[in-house]
Formats: C-alpha cells, structure tokens, sequence
C-alpha cells in the first residue's frame, strides 16, 4: 500500500509539532523517520496511524483519503516503544486479540493456526501461553510485531521499535526486522533518533528537524551528500573548521577544499573522523594532540587547532600518538557549508 | 587511615534501640487505646446485659429498619458511584478535555468538606425553604426526611472513593493498551471490558469496598437530611445515636456491633482481594510456577 502525506500539519497547544510535511511512500517500502527529540517524527507516525488526527493536510492510503478514518478502522499495525502488550493475556491471546475483535469472524481453529503461525516468524515458538512478564524485552518486542501482523495490516508503523533494548538485542532485532520485512513485503514506517539503526534498516531515510523534512533519500544519498550541516552533524560525528571562501574554494589553514556553490566568504568545512590524516611534516592545519583513546576497532585521537577548534579523528592503532605532540592534519574529503 | 575500617559503621537512622524500641512502644498504645480499646467496649458492653437483651435488641423492628434502609442505601449508592468513579477516573486519564483540572478537583471537593456541611447545604437545596423546596412541595416529591435524601446524601460522601483508587493507577498505566487495542480493531466499549477493566479490576474492587464501608457508617449529613424518624427514615448510625441518647446504652452497642461486624467482613474481604491480586501477579512474574 503506497502512503502519500500532502503539507500535514499537527499543533499541540500553540506548539506546532508537525509544520507542513508531505511525504511519499512506496508500496512495500520500508522507509525511516530520522530525527533529534522534538522533531515531530512520532507525531507523523501517530497521525499516519490515526492516534493523532492531522490539523491540516491530507493522508492517503493507495487512492482513498485515509485522513478522517478512525484508527480502529485504518487497517495499520502499530508497535509500540514499550511494547504495550496486554498484560493479563497470554503471549498467544496477545497476537490473537486483533483476530477476536475484528469485524472479520474467524473460527477458533483459524486464530489458533494463525497465531501457531505467526509464533514461528517471530522465532517463539512454545511460548504461546508465557505471560509477558515471564519473557524478555526482545522477545515482548517481537510479541508486539506478531500481535501487529496478525490482522493483516495495509501498513506496518513502529515507534521506535528497539529504544527500550539494549545494544546487542537492538543489533539483532533490526536484522531480524530487515527480514521479515523481505518475506512479508508490508509497507513499513519506522521512528527512531538513532542514524546507526536507520541507515542500517531502512531502504530510505527521511531526516526530520522542528517538524520539517530537512532531506530524504537512501542511506547513501544522505551520507554521501548531506545537503545542510544539520544532516551532516545528526548523521554522525563531525569536525567543524572555520574557513574562507574565495573563487569556489575553501580555505582554512594550509589547506583548500573545493566548494561550488558556497557563497563567498566565512564558511566551515565538516569532516568525518576518518577523513582525516595526520601527519608530522605540513602542509595543512597545524594542531596539538591533546587526548588519545583506544578503542576495539581503533585508535581515536582527540586534537586543538592552532584556532582553538576541537578535532577528533582516527589514526591505524600501529601509529604511535601521544598527547602533547604537535603536527598537521590534512581532509581526504569534506564538505562546505555558508555560515 | 587504619582507623577508618576498624570502625564501627555509622548507624542508620533509627537504628537506636532506645528509638526503635520508643517508637513501636508508642504505636502500640496508641493502637491500644484509640483502636482496639473501643472495639472490645463494643462487644463487651453489647453483650452486658445478657445474650436476651442483645438478641431483642438486633430482631427489634426498629434495627432491622435501620439495617434495611442502610442496606439499600449501600445498594444504590455503591453501584452509582463505581459508575461515576470509573467514568471520571477513564475521562480524566485517557483524554484531554478543557476543565480536566478543575473536575479533579471538584471530585475531590466531598472528601475535604465536613459531611454535616453537606447535609445543611442539601436543606438549602431541596428543604422547604430551599432553592427547589416549593416546587419539589407542590409535586408531592419528598426527598428530605426521606429515603431520596438519604441515599442522595450518601452518594455525595462517597462519590470519590472508586476515582480517587482509580485515577493514580491509570494514569500510571497510559494509554498505550487503549491504543494498542484500538489499533488492533476493538471498539471502545471491547477496549474498556477486555483491555481496561482486567488491568484496575483490583483498584476497582478495594474503591468499591471503601465506598461500601463508607456509606453504610455515613452519620453527619444523612443525620442531617434524614430527620430522624424511628422505623422509617434510620439508618444503622443513627438508630445507634438515638438508642444512645434513650439512655439504652447496651442496646447501642448491640446495634453497633453489626456495624463492627460489616467493618470487619469489609476487611476481611479486603486482604482477601489484596491476597488474590497479589497471587495472580507472583504467579505471572515465576514461570516455574505456571508450569509445574
């Protein structure tokens, strides 16, 4: 199912949450809203789900005008941060509780082989008749997914779906979510503040901030050419380095960097840790080590250019770096921006 | 340096035994005095004059009125406050609405004001000289010194017993099950019996038999705006006040005692609810339990 939002807005008592957000996804797409706390994201989740109604704008399901259906009506599944399963139900009345109440009678023997089913794609088989106190926050997670399945949603909507879990399970859960989502094919919309688990996951990622899209594309697209220096600190870390910019090329330090487009004059250059080189003899910037941290998949050093700027970047764990040593860094690669 | 771990540690707070001991001993008294005191005086002096007295006091017509017309107070009064108590406490936590603020407060407003206060402000409402009297008078409606009135009385006392238990579990809970359910299809009415009830039903029940206890002792207003009538507008406190003020101090405690005893089924039926709700959870949180 194709879901279209056209300039929906949402405002909470004078706060506008949601300021004007149209949005297209394919069917079958499995796409991300990515964004800091206060971005709007779960509110176009919920607005797309129903729990919230839009102020302004329309959503469209396919063709039909999904904007005034009630949520109970919308035919979406929607998981919850905390889960929200039924306590008091067993993990198999959780999954069967949508085919009990729906419009659509099912006999028993159905609902029993459905939800036998859908234990088996979570991986929860024998676990029907736990309570969800008695099993585990990834497992209470998946419970969750399959209870959404169950009723054959045209869409599958998640609000940050693994923020509760820790890391490891986190890792996991989105692989195992990657393919479930290749089996069933469902139009799938998830929220999350965690770049890592978005460019991972999503086959698109929509990058939100104060309730405006700030750019969209594939995990590629968006780490590849961040188009605002927003996107580019949100997707990860970055180094910031004033520079000038004269004749399309920025300056800073000794070095220069290509910069078409920018408006002339002060600018800043973002660069990823792993952009950057570091070397004893110039040219670039010159800098002072002032921390070295040594991590399981490298050596991190932390630096202060002669301008006071901090710098983080990494160096091959052979490298021998101490705090103190002074030397010049130089960018592989970096990215301009007008200030 | 070395001192520092032969040291003694520091006592806790209370850890004192002149403490501890001084403040169980004063709990004891007290419970002593105020609590236990006054309910063996009940029993001890119901049953003073003999077993005969207190059996014609309890089957005397004038008790049993009063224990009939108490019952069907409890009887309306209960069941009408546990739906307003549900209805405010799923309006209150499960929605936004303008003036929620200002409703929580009001529920709260029977709890803070003296009850005789309330059965005066009735007079003024519906007495004789009241806002609705006349009109009330001219149809032939009689609430005051009447059952309406009484059980109207006791409905205002109680009426936030059930909300009151309600509203702090449920704003707890979210609304997250609400949405969740109705997310998955269910009705608003399937959400509230198969979602919402089951997760307070224990809140529900303990608000209920508070709300219970509280109607069937209610004396001030209903004092009140009942009048008084032996045998026809008593209830059980007040036909315990007037047997007292008849100088028949054994049959007030005779009559008191049936009181005591509903006070007590009341508890026993509480701890019997607490035990099984905290049953169900143990049993829900150990899976070698459920499996063995």
């Amino acid at each position: 199912m194709k879901i279209h939002l056209e300039n929906v807005v949402k405002t909470f008592e004078s706060f506008r949450a949601v300021k004007g957000v149209s949005l297209d996804i394919e069917s079958g797409e499995l796409v991300a809203l990515l964004g800091p706390s206060g971005s709007g994201k779960t509110t176009i989740l919920r607005m797309v789900a129903g729990l919230e109604y839009a102020d302004g704008g329309a959503i469209y399901f396919g063709d039909q005008d999904a904007t005034d259906i009630p949520v109970r009506d919308r035919g979406v599944g929607f998981v919850f941060q905390h889960y929200a399963l039924f306590p008091h139900m067993t993990v198999a009345d959780n999954i069967a509780f949508g085919m009990k109440v729906s419009k659509v009678k099912r006999d028993k023997a159905a609902i029993d082989q459905r939800v036998t089913d859908l234990l088996r794609l979570v991986r929860l088989e024998g676990l029907g008749d736990r309570f969800p106190a008695q099993i585990s926050g990834g497992q209470r997670q998946r419970v969750a997914l399959a209870r959404a399945l169950a009723v054959d949603p045209k869409v599958l909507l998640l609000d940050e779906p693994f923020g509760a879990l820790d890391a490891n399970v986190r890792r996991d859960l989105r692989r195992w979510l990657r393919e479930i989502h290749s089996e069933l094919g469902i139009t799938t919309l998830f929220v999350t503040h965690d770049q890592e688990e978005a460019l991972d996951l999503a086959d698109r990622v929509v990058i939100l901030k104060d309730g405006q899209i700030v750019q969209q594309g594939t995990p590629e697209e968006v780490c590849r050419d961040p188009k605002s220096a927003f996107v580019m600190k949100f997707l990860g870390d970055a180094n910031v380095i004033a520079a000038d910019v004269r004749d399309g090329r920025a300056h800073a330090g000794g070095l220069s960097v290509e910069a078409a487009g920018v408006a002339e004059g002060r600018a800043e250059l973002y660069a990823r840790p792993s952009d950057i080189d570091w070397s004893e003899q110039g040219p670039g910037i010159a800098a002072e080590i002032t921390r070295v941290l040594d991590r399981a998949d490298g050596r991190r050093v932390l630096a202060t250019t002669g301008a006071g700027e901090a710098l983080e970047f990494d160096v091959e764990p052979e490298r021998v770096v101490k705090a103190g040593e002074t030397g010049f860094v130089t960018l592989r690669r970096a990215k301009v921006f007008g200030v | 340096m070395s001192n520092l771990s032969t040291r003694r540690k520091p006592p806790r707070v209370g850890d004192a035994p002149l403490f501890r001991r001084s403040l169980i001993g004063i709990v004891l008294v007290l419970v002593a005095f105020v609590i236990v005191a006054p309910l063996v005086i009940i029993g001890v002096e119901a049953f003073s004059k003999g077993w005969q007295l207190y059996r014609d006091t309890v089957v005397h017509p004038d008790t049993l009125h009063a224990v009939m017309l108490t019952v069907l107070a409890a009887l309306i009064a209960v069941p009408v406050n546990t739906v307003f108590g549900i209805a405010a406490a799923w309006a209150i936590t499960k929605f936004d609405f303008w003036g929620k603020r200002f409703l929580l407060v009001v529920i709260e407003i029977p709890f803070s004001v003296s009850p005789i206060v309330a059965g005066v402000a009735y007079l003024f409402v519906y007495g004789l000289q009241g806002l609705f009297g006349p009109w009330l008078d001219a149809h032939d409606i009689k609430i005051l010194f009447a059952v309406p009135g009484i059980i109207i009385a006791s409905m205002f006392v109680t009426a936030p017993f059930v909300a009151r238990e309600l509203i702090p579990l449920m704003q707890a809970q979210g609304r997250d099950l609400e949405e969740a359910s109705t997310s998955l299809g269910a009705s608003g009415w399937r959400t509230f019996f198969a979602v919402t009830l089951p997760n307070v039903k224990w809140a529900l029940l303990y608000g209920v038999i508070l709300c219970n206890a509280r109607v069937m002792g209610e004396f001030g207003a209903v004092s009140v705006v009942s009048g008084n009538i032996r045998g026809q507008t008593n209830t059980l406190p007040l036909h315990i006040e007037l047997l007292y003020h008849d100088y028949n101090a054994t049959g007030a405690f005779a009559a008191a005692s049936i009181l005591a005893l509903i006070a007590v089924f009341t508890i026993i039926a509480k701890v019997a609810l607490e035990r099984q709700g905290a049953g169900r959870v143990r049993k829900q949180a150990n899976p070698a339990e459920k499996t063995s």
